[in-house]
């Protein structure tokens, strides 16, 4: 590249006169972004943030759940070898065991829903492998998510 | 390599990467985890006979891994929120995830008799 190009094409030589001037003016570039009457006041929701919040909030919530949950179900009272139908039954008959169940299914499968979203983010680059990989997990997290709330409402220990 | 990453290395890349990989794990145990427990509204056969699968060696060792990633991406995750809210959280990062590490280490000692004993008993006997 040669350092004598003509002002014309808007490259000067370094530390010489300036390319534009009055009678040469610069051509006017319009902004990336540029605000119309049409651009709405915010150009992006807060949809990100409200994810990023959800999951500090819903992480911390999520070490007691699931740190009780293996707590008895691995190590106390023989771990796991005393689980079974009865064992179900048993802690399920409690409101209490019922609501913490149900907290633990809807935050650990929205927690982890949303950071599979931000893998297939960041790994899947063509934009209809996003859709399709998204459009799978979704439809999988939502049946997952009501599948388990019904087994958890409808539950019944004199099934047979 | 997908563009526009920057992989810079050592602990803060590492505990990223081990988080990432533990999270997306403990996501597909979850999935199975809903399916098997869905059971006990087909029969209590049914839900039992899948279970004392779960009670087989070989499973106990997969639960001690299922243990392993959960215990890591829950003592990282309160590290992440650390470094997120506490104002001298960036600062100590590199020392809370060797705290991590620590804390993890021992917990993993401690599980070994709970999750394991059961296998060492049908394997050895008691």
């Amino acid at each position: 590249m040669s350092t004598t190009e003509s002002p014309a094409n808007g490259i000067g030589p370094v530390e010489s006169a300036p390319v534009y001037g009055v009678d040469n003016p610069a051509p006017l570039i319009e902004a990336p972004r540029r605000r119309t009457k049409k651009t709405p006041r915010s150009t992006r929701g807060n949809f990100e943030m409200a994810a990023w919040l959800f999951m500090r909030l819903s992480g911390v919530v999520l070490v007691v759940l699931v740190l009780g949950h293996l707590l008895i179900q691995l190590v106390l009272d023989g771990g796991v070898s005393k689980i079974g139908f009865a064992f179900v039954a048993g802690r399920w008959a409690s409101p209490f065991w019922q609501v913490w169940d149900l907290l633990m299914l809807w935050l650990a499968m929205l927690h982890g829903a949303n950071g599979l979203r931000t893998v297939i983010n960041d790994y899947a680059e063509r934009a209809t492998s996003r859709l399709w990989l998204k459009g799978l997990l979704y439809t999988a997290t939502v049946f997952t998510i009501l599948l388990g709330s019904l087994v958890i409402f409808t539950f019944d220990p004199n099934i047979r | 390599m997908p563009a526009g990453t920057l992989y810079r290395g050592r602990e803060g890349m590492w505990s990223w990467v081990a988080h990432r990989v533990t999270g997306v794990l403990i996501f597909f145990f979850l999935f199975v985890h809903v399916l098997d427990t869905a059971l006990v509204r087909v029969s209590p056969e049914d839900y039992d006979k899948v279970v004392a699968t779960y009670k087989t060696p070989v499973v106990a060792l997969l639960e001690y891994g299922l243990v392993a990633a959960i215990l890591f991406h829950a003592l990282n995750g309160l590290r992440v929120i650390a470094v997120d809210f506490w104002s001298k959280g960036p600062r100590y990062q590199k020392q809370m995830l060797w705290t991590v590490v620590g804390v993890w280490v021992l917990l993993m000692l401690g599980a070994i008799y709970p999750v394991l004993g059961h296998a060492a008993r049908v394997l050895f006997g008691s």
